[in-house]
């Protein structure tokens, strides 16, 4: 029987290449608050929105760094900063909206005000009402601000961190993911509207389901079936020198028929006979001259940057425990974008997103794993396409960017927390 | 307010009936029938009340032909990879908004119930519909159909119309 021969994976030999990453990390509620402490609020780097969100003095946007509630603002200067949405005083809410414009930042609690900063500027009753209470002689208001996180924009993209030693963001990001924001963020863009999808399972799983090119032409159909993407097409997978970030693109021009077939066979995930009733869903224009018309730049910990034809988006991770996160993902375009431009983004929407028509599995493929190792106190997975080492590629059937992913984890946060 | 014409009624009725007809296509997994509730050149969209209220039209879905519509239907049955899930919309009073010999405007706040495998029933996706609806030929259809959600999230994914 097939079942005798099997082997329970802890068994496995583990000398073997590939890289095996144990459950719990993703069921574990140990795992997630270490991670909170050790990569939210360690020595990272996370975004937190794009400045064209903020444009104007005073806009705000409250957002989260993993669990935690920032705002990201916009002051009078033109700056823009990530400070803490929690009162310094009780630790209420500062902003409650999502976003909105505000000359300051007031507690509704006890009105107490700071400004787009994060400086505390107004505590009410401060020096008693008729000689009656007020703050102690030695209440210094400097020592009361918003809690300040560092706040660096590297081509309109806004990182912060709770890290006063951590290097810095453009450091942090590397020249490939910095040539890459680059090439996306090339001009003014204009922030087209959001779409909020929430998964029922762990943050790390999208973190692996992003950097896995493997996955793409097998479990989303769609792209097979029109020819958006195949595995035969030319592509490549690289990492930064940390191989924490990781970029996958893929050039459609190299569309080849005969080679599909003869790497699908009949196989269900190619059917080159279904049309599309209506094909302006498909119509694009080329706006790069590199012939890219995929990228996804999984960007540690918590973003990615996407082009997807003509669709551009980021898509932020914000954490709801281990099993529960959701994916922000805010589409733009460019301020130079004509009519038929704007209508083209907005058409292919319909492609991404969590009703997009090749990308809504994406969901699916995170809550099917979370479902089935619940509980899992020591089987793992097995990460070995391409060879099973966090190494670039030149092609698309690789894992090796996952496993890049988890050396830079295990070095934060480790696998070898005691069961609970 | 005086006492509703014939003619209001009858339009009335013929909006909600549609919108009836359109839950149940839907709800009973008919949704090879479901495009022909549209004209062929019509729009269709659901988007969320936090882009609309912002003059954003970035919507979660957007088609503007009813060959899109069977687009989506194909790709549902076809490529589409989904928990497996039924819907159930609950209907509230459409509205007359306005009409003329041609267009009736409509409006109806709907609340749209998840069941999956796990035998759980949510509450998926709750808003209104903003309609224009063609009654001038044999059959009324939809010239546009908005649906515009509340709920500040999608869960999981989107795959059958709402």
């Amino acid at each position: 029987m097939a079942t005798a021969q099997q082997t329970d994976n802890v068994k496995q030999d583990t000398s073997a290449a590939g890289c095996r990453v144990p459950y719990r990390v993703f069921t574990d509620r140990q795992y997630y608050e270490r991670e909170q402490e050790n990569i939210f609020k360690g020595e990272c780097w996370s975004f937190v929105g794009l400045e064209a969100e903020v444009p104007q003095a005073g806009d705000f946007k409250s957002t989260f760094v993993g669990e935690t509630p920032v705002i990201l603002t916009r002051d009078s200067d033109g700056g823009v900063h990530v400070v803490v949405n929690r009162c310094a005083h009780r630790g209420a809410l500062v902003c409650r909206e999502v976003r909105g414009n505000r000359a300051s930042l007031e507690c509704v609690y006890h009105q107490w005000a700071y400004d787009l900063k994060g400086n505390l500027i107004g505590v009410p009753f401060r020096r008693g009402l008729k000689g009656q209470g007020g703050m102690p002689g030695d209440f210094d208001m400097s020592q009361h601000n918003l809690r300040q996180l560092r706040t660096e924009s590297v081509g309109g993209l806004v990182f912060a961190s709770f890290s006063e030693t951590v290097e810095s963001c453009r450091d942090f990001l590397g020249p490939i993911v910095v040539e890459q924001i680059g090439r996306i963020m090339c001009k003014p863009i204009t922030v087209l509207g959001d779409q909020r999808q929430r998964i029922h399972g762990n943050w790390k799983l999208y973190a692996e389901n992003t950097r896995d090119p493997y996955h793409a032409s097998l479990l989303h159909l769609f792209h097979n079936t029109f020819g958006l993407y195949r595995s035969t097409q030319t592509g490549k997978a690289l990492m930064d020198s940390s191989k924490r970030h990781s970029l996958l693109y893929s050039i459609a021009a190299s569309n080849d028929d005969a080679a599909d077939k003869q790497a699908y066979g009949d196989s269900r995930t190619f059917d080159t006979e279904f049309k599309l009733q209506d094909m302006s869903l498909l119509k694009g224009r080329q706006e790069f001259d590199d012939n890219i018309t995929l990228v996804i730049l999984a960007v540690y910990p918590n973003l990615v940057l996407q082009q997807i034809q003509n669709t551009l988006a980021v898509r932020q991770t914000v954490t709801y425990g281990p099993d529960e996160f959701e994916l922000v993902w805010t589409h733009f375009g460019y301020q130079d974008d004509d009519e038929e431009m704007q209508a083209i983004r907005l058409k292919q929407a319909n492609l991404i997103g969590p009703a997009g028509l090749i990308s809504m599995e994406d969901g699916e493929a995170v809550e099917i794993v979370q479902n089935a190792i619940v509980g899992e106190e020591r089987a793992t997975s097995y990460i070995a396409m391409g060879g099973g080492r966090a190494e670039d590629a030149d092609h698309l059937v690789t894992e090796g960017a996952i496993i890049g992913f988890w050396d830079n984890y295990r070095e934060m946060v480790g696998f070898d927390l005691e069961p609970a | 307010m005086g006492l509703p014409s014939l003619e209001q009624m009858q339009l009335q009725h013929v909006a909600a009936q549609l919108n009836a007809l359109h839950a149940e296509l839907i709800d009973d997994d008919r949704l090879e029938e479901w495009p022909d509730l549209f004209e062929e050149k019509c729009r269709y969209s659901v988007i969320s009340a936090e882009n609309h209220n912002r003059s954003l039209n970035l919507a979660a879905v957007f088609c503007d032909s009813r060959g899109m519509l069977v687009d989506r239907i194909v790709s549902l049955r076809r490529a589409n990879i989904f928990p497996a899930h039924a819907y159930r919309h609950i209907l509230g009073p459409t509205r007359v908004v306005s009409s003329n010999e041609q267009i009736v405007s409509a409006q109806t706040n709907y609340v749209v119930l998840m069941t999956r495998n796990d035998g759980q029933t949510s509450i998926y996706n709750s808003g209104k519909y903003i309609d224009a609806i063609d009654f001038s030929g044999d059959a009324p259809r939809f010239v546009s159909k908005t649906a515009i959600f509340d709920t500040h999230l999608i869960d999981t994914m989107m795959v059958r119309p709402i």
